[in-house]
């Protein structure tokens, strides 16, 4: 069992404000991660700091073996980040879109329908334009865009949001099987259970910090 | 070149810059004796000769300034490459002789246009000199703008650097094209146009102003580098402050 | 690299045509322009044929811009930059990928304006080898100083100022150089054409240099 992620101390900047205040966290490969938190409390900022968006000002920051203070964009080939956007090209129709994530990700266009299928948008909606999707729907095209890309480290903020119960019901499927193939899952959540039923370990964060850690290895 | 290294202290002169200023003001003063009074008018061009004497020297610090900036941020660029801490100098650098540059450039345009009015009858040539000169004000202003938006530091300095490097390369291509475009074009009236050729007195009385103008623009970067200084220090220690009052706020909820 | 670069510009192409801004709403605010100076100069023939040269490339200027900003409007919408930057693909074939879309795209704006040239002021084309070279020339140094001077001013609240504001001091001797070879080739002039083209793929060739060394770290988030 490797470790995914060690962060020691880590000390992050966004703008000019300290987003991560010292913070020490160890994920291993495999781990479904759930964290929690007030608004503010550095959820996302972690997330977007996993993924190399956010620099590391001083402390040990390792993702995938990669060290984050030499060169924090070597990881991200590897990691499949949702953030509270959608990163959808709107005027594509769905499956383009897709499609171009797929080929963007190395991995084959014809990747693209089994994704689809998997979170369930349903086949005529492939070619309409993203733009005229309701919300719920978008969402479950960004995780066919991350689905499709098969990543070892999934990054995702809130991926829940707008879905509805059966939607939802199947991202945690989804996300259940990606894990017992080998890829590491942390996620930021503001949802009551079920969704506490996925994680096998839960942290609170708070102030750019882990307050509690219920697994910590 | 700091001078500061404590948020107590509110001045950025030292004994150097004292010095350095005192000289300033003396060599400026000595240049006005030399300029409006001692050195004699032009045969063709009257006293208008005498803005000669502060253009000639505000080109050579618009475009020195320029090298500056774009030096720096080559080496900036290098020294970043390695450790992202290191060569914040450089960016300083970079950013104060850019604004020293562009004050200098504008004195430039403006003394030119004022003497093209007088000499040659218009307030504009289209000459590779003075066209260059307007494009170069631009990008100064261009480049400016850049360094003060809302983002990271570290981002902002790499994007002005890049920025000053393309500028490097990208001014002399402006120059020559306008230069070859005006000798392709030009008709012989134009002659008219020409800069005068200077001799004896006014040639060591420009010689000496272009001395004492590099001291004014010297004593002015190196106070604006140092106000960067305090700029980045006064941010730094707000950047500790937030750190440490967030660390204890949740202490304090623990 | 190949592939990469052609899988961005096809995606780029493929917004483009599904969107239809390039084509509905730049291209005819272009023409336009090429009215308007009409306007301004009085509807004189001559001056507007003499001037034709010229006149083309400040259109092209106006529509570019426009279509640059849409470019890297696209890509920040929908928090896109941090796919972006999260993708497999490396910096140099983002960059010449969305190069070469925006080539395919001002190119066809030019192509518009090309007759608009052609039927508005009545000019006369001599040469033709030289027109279509210079016009490829400007295009690909719009392209290339568009992509790199978009993303430096992508995804701020006052790109719409600064773009245009970075761009048109470099883009300068393009103009330039665009107009001279446009009058030769109009036969407007008996002007160097040929080295004023070659001239704009010098400035092109050294902003791709620079592009392709510098986007990486160019897209690094502000």
């Amino acid at each position: 069992m490797s470790t995914v992620v060690e962060f020691e101390k880590v000390v992050a900047v966004a703008g000019s404000f300290p987003v991560l205040t010292g913070l020490d966290l160890r994920v291993d490969q495999g781990e479904i991660v759930l964290l929690r938190g007030e608004n503010g409390a550095g959820k996302t900022s972690f997330l977007r700091t996993c993924a190399g968006l956010i620099a590391v000002n001083s402390g040990d920051a390792c993702v995938l073996g990669f060290d984050m203070g030499v060169d924090r964009r070597a990881p991200r080939r590897y990691i499949g980040l949702l953030g509270h956007e959608n990163h959808l090209y709107r005027d594509l129709w769905v499956r383009e879109h897709v499609e171009f994530r797929a080929a963007a990700a190395g991995a084959a266009e014809s990747d693209t329908d089994a994704a689809l299928e998997k979170v369930g948008v349903p086949e005529q909606l492939w070619t309409v334009p993203i733009g005229s999707l309701s919300a719920g729907q978008r969402r479950k095209v960004a995780i066919a865009s991350l689905v499709v890309g098969r990543p070892r480290l999934w990054l995702l903020d809130e991926p829940h949001a707008t879905l509805d119960m059966k939607s939802r019901e199947n991202l945690d499927l989804i996300l259940g099987e990606a894990s017992a193939s080998g890829a590491t899952i942390i996620f930021a959540s503001h949802e009551r259970p079920p969704t506490n039923g996925l994680a096998s370990r839960v942290i609170t964060m708070g102030g750019g910090r882990v307050l509690e850690d219920s697994g910590a290895s | 070149m700091t001078a500061v290294t404590t948020s107590r202290v509110k001045m950025t002169a030292t004994p150097i810059t004292r010095v350095l200023g005192v000289l300033a003001l003396a060599a400026t003063a000595l240049m006005a004796l030399l300029g409006l009074v001692v050195s004699p008018a032009d045969v063709v061009q009257g006293e208008a000769v005498r803005m000669l004497y502060l253009h000639v020297p505000s080109i050579w610090i618009a475009y020195g300034a320029f090298v500056l900036t774009s030096v720096s941020s080559v080496l900036f660029l290098r020294r970043t490459k390695h450790r992202a801490d290191r060569g914040r100098h450089y960016d300083r650098l970079a950013g104060s002789a850019a604004e020293v540059g562009v004050v200098f450039a504008g004195i430039t345009l403006i003394t030119g246009m004022l003497w093209g009015k007088v000499t040659w009858g218009t307030y504009w040539q289209w000459d590779a000199r003075l066209t260059t000169t307007i494009l170069l004000f631009v990008t100064y202003l261009g480049y400016l703008a850049l360094r003060r938006l809302p983002a990271d530091p570290m981002v902002r300095s790499r994007r002005a650097a890049v920025m000053a490097l393309i500028s490097f390369v990208n001014v002399p291509i402006v120059h020559y094209s306008v230069d070859w475009w005006r000798t392709l074009h030009q008709k012989a009236s134009l002659s008219v146009g020409r800069r005068p050729e200077i001799t004896g007195e006014m040639y060591w009385t420009l010689l000496y102003s272009t001395f004492a103008v590099t001291i004014v623009a010297a004593w002015l970067i190196i106070h604006r580098y140092r106000v960067i200084r305090l700029e980045e220090l006064r941010d730094e220690e707000a950047l500790e402050a937030l750190i440490s009052s967030r660390l204890t706020k949740d202490d304090g909820n623990n | 690299m190949l592939a990469e670069t052609l899988l961005v510009a096809r995606k780029d192409l493929r917004v483009e045509w599904r969107a239809k801004v390039a084509l509905g709403q730049v291209t005819p605010l272009a023409l336009l322009i090429l009215v308007v100076f009409a306007f301004a100069l009085d509807a004189n023939t001559s001056l507007l044929k003499l001037g034709a040269g010229g006149l083309y490339w400040v259109a092209v200027l106006y529509g570019g811009t426009l279509l640059i900003q849409r470019s890297f409007d696209v890509e920040t919408d929908d928090g896109n930059m941090d796919a972006f930057r999260m993708s497999a693909i490396g910096a140099p074939s983002l960059f010449l990928g969305k190069a070469l879309a925006l080539f395919v795209q001002i190119g066809l704006l030019e192509l518009v304006l090309g007759l608009g040239i052609a039927f508005f002021y009545e000019v006369r084309i001599v040469d033709w080898a030289l027109l279509l070279v210079a016009a490829a020339a400007g295009t690909v140094a719009f392209s290339v100083c568009g992509v790199l001077w978009g993303v430096m001013s992508a995804g701020l609240r006052v790109r719409a100022t600064l773009l245009p504001l970075l761009l048109v001091p470099v883009l300068a001797p393009v103009l330039l150089a665009g107009s001279r070879a446009f009058e030769t080739a109009l036969g407007v002039r008996a002007d160097a054409g040929w080295t004023w083209a070659s001239l704009m793929f010098v400035i092109a060739a050294v902003h791709t240099a620079i592009g392709l060394g510098a986007f990486g770290f160019l897209l690094e988030e502000g």
